[in-house]
């Protein structure tokens, strides 16, 4: 039987899938903790593009050539496997974009102008990325929709009754973040769903942070929106996707338009291309999406259950060291499920300047205030040391960055 | 970036920093002060008031108030020494070269913002936006 958890011994061989992971950095080894940020590529990832531009590369849709052909297959088939890995009815529900961020702007732009009035509102919670807040202040600022903020409580989850009282029949969409970015707080998102759909509004689900450590299936889930970012699951940049119901992506107009999203233009006017490539305007970034395809059959192949058991593991190991160390002032994990992520301070200590000393010993996390600032500003934490883990990371990596916590505590308070 | 090229700050050399950290000379604010002025780094908080005044063309008293990292405080304690005394129109010509050069431990290419935010400040608060030789170009 297999097992559900990862071995040391498993930990050891998928870290040779990752010829970064034995970069020096200062002659120290590389320690990478900032996964939230970007995550590194396995081999397999790198060699399916260089492989895909060295045999196959031709614009899609365009040409009867077999290259094209082969192009357009490749390009179409990733579309498939994102939609089965998530557990989409059809890839038609899929549609590519670069990240995340513009899947959001795609739904605030385009869900947001097509069924949106100035008596709306949208809720979100306090938790979310820049990327979910600043498009529907656009639009609010556009045609003025109201804005509201389910915020967090002492113990860092969420206030699910104020959510309740915010949630009315105004309520148009419910926006919100799966695993918090900052917090590492996994929301309880069913319940969430269930608040959305009491008044009928649409229920949008950003899943940049929990899709490359917690199975989803966004049938079940019954979310009408969801996105995330290839490079923040072991694939490339540039490329991501927007989730959404197929009678909804029916019915939204377009966000980019231009070549490939049209089926038929005259001087008078256009009409739309089938789904998804309506809202894939331009020639999209194929190369990205033979690597995004290949990443996700490289997790499925390990187990998405068997990454979130190693990292729960993880966290909790990590969690209670840090509750024995003294000089560090740690955020959240509290109450309820959470990533291995960690936003951290030394007490005293200018967040900068202790990820500089870890940097000169090889640790790399971030510090700033990680593309939150409503969160960091209702925590009253200006700045922060944030150290994200995968399941290519390990407990010796922690215990690295344990040691050079303290020595730096050490230096910098002595 | 080159492996083995400093990245980022050897911590042992943030030593001579850490102590004008701790100890910033010229600390406080002027007031009334013939000018001064305040900024910071949106990115990491970093922030820096200078305000000074000036006798004969000389600067004769200036201060610093300030929050952030070891790397944008220290920067402007040295940097206050530096001019107090110092002819105004000497001032201009100070170049972020001779800046870094005075914080003695190389500065890698992540922490210059920090380093030079003091010397931005300081050339705003006597001619405004004309000379702080700000990072339009990089
Ligand atoms: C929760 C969350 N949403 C959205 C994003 C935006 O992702 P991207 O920069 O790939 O568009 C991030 C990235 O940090 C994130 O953490």
């Amino acid at each position: 039987m297999e097992q559900l958890q990862l071995s040391q011994s498993e930990i050891e061989k998928i870290r040779e899938d990752f010829p970064i992971l034995n970069r020096k950095i200062n002659d120290k080894q590389l320690i990478y903790l900032d996964n939230a940020a970007t995550t590194q590529k396995p081999l397999s990832v790198i060699e399916s593009m260089s492989e895909f531009l060295k045999k196959s590369n031709a614009n899609i849709h365009r040409a009867i050539h077999i290259l094209s052909y082969e192009a357009t297959l490749a390009y179409e088939n990733a579309h498939k496997i994102v939609a089965k890995f998530i557990g989409a009815k059809s890839f038609r529900e899929i549609v590519f974009v670069r990240n995340a961020t513009e899947a959001l702007n795609l739904i605030a732009h385009s869900f947001g102008e097509r069924f949106l009035t100035s008596s709306d509102e949208v809720v979100l919670t306090i938790m979310e990325h820049h990327s979910n807040i600043v498009p529907w202040l656009i639009l609010r600022d556009k045609i003025g929709i109201k804005v509201k903020f389910i915020k967090t409580k002492e113990d860092g989850t969420l206030d699910y009754d104020e959510a309740e009282k915010l949630i009315t029949k105004r309520t148009k969409l419910l926006g919100v973040i799966q695993a918090s970015n900052v917090l590492g707080t996994v929301n309880n998102i069913l319940r969430l769903r269930d608040l959305a759909k009491s008044v009928n509004a649409k229920f949008l689900v950003d899943g940049a942070q929990s899709l490359p450590h917690i199975p989803i299936n966004v049938s079940d889930l019954g979310c009408d929106f969801f996105v995330a970012s290839a490079h923040k699951m072991v694939g490339p940049t540039g490329i991501g996707f927007l989730y959404a119901k197929r009678e909804l992506l029916e019915e939204m107009p377009p966000f980019l338009t231009g070549g490939d999203m049209i089926r038929e233009v005259t001087v008078d006017g256009a009409t739309w291309n089938e789904l998804p490539f309506k809202f894939e305007a331009g020639t999209p970034a194929f190369t990205e999406a033979v690597g995004f395809a290949e990443a996700i059959k490289y997790l499925q192949n390990i187990k998405i259950e068997r990454i979130l058991n190693y990292e729960k593991t993880l966290e909790k190991y990590i969690l209670e060291k840090l509750k024995t160390m003294s000089f560090i002032e740690f955020y959240g994990h509290q109450k309820g499920e959470h990533l291995a992520l960690f936003s951290f301070n030394i007490k005293g200590v200018h967040p900068h300047d202790a990820a500089s000393f870890l940097n000169s010993f090889g640790i790399a996390v971030r510090s700033g205030n990680h593309c939150a600032q409503p969160l960091m500003n209702h925590l009253k934490i200006e700045n922060a040391l944030r150290a994200s883990f995968y399941f290519y990371n390990t407990n010796n990596e922690a215990e690295k960055l344990f040691s050079t916590l303290e020595e730096a505590n050490k230096f910098f308070n002595r | 970036m080159e492996e083995n090229k400093p990245l980022d700050i050897d911590p042992l050399m943030m030593e001579f920093l850490l102590d004008h950290y701790k100890h910033p000379h010229n600390y406080g604010e002027l007031e009334p002060a013939e000018m001064s002025y305040e900024d910071g780094n949106p990115s990491c908080g970093d922030q820096i008031k200078i305000s000074l005044n000036t006798k004969n063309g000389i600067v004769d008293e200036i201060k610093f108030k300030g929050k952030g990292c070891i790397v944008s405080q220290s920067a402007a304690s040295i940097l206050t020494d530096m001019v107090k005394g110092k002819k105004i129109e000497d001032i201009k010509t100070i170049s972020r070269e001779e800046m870094l050069e005075n914080l003695i431990i190389p500065i890698g290419p992540m922490r210059l913002k920090c380093a030079l935010l003091a010397l931005k400040v300081l050339k705003r608060a006597i001619w405004g936006k004309q000379f702080d030789g700000d990072d339009e170009d990089e």
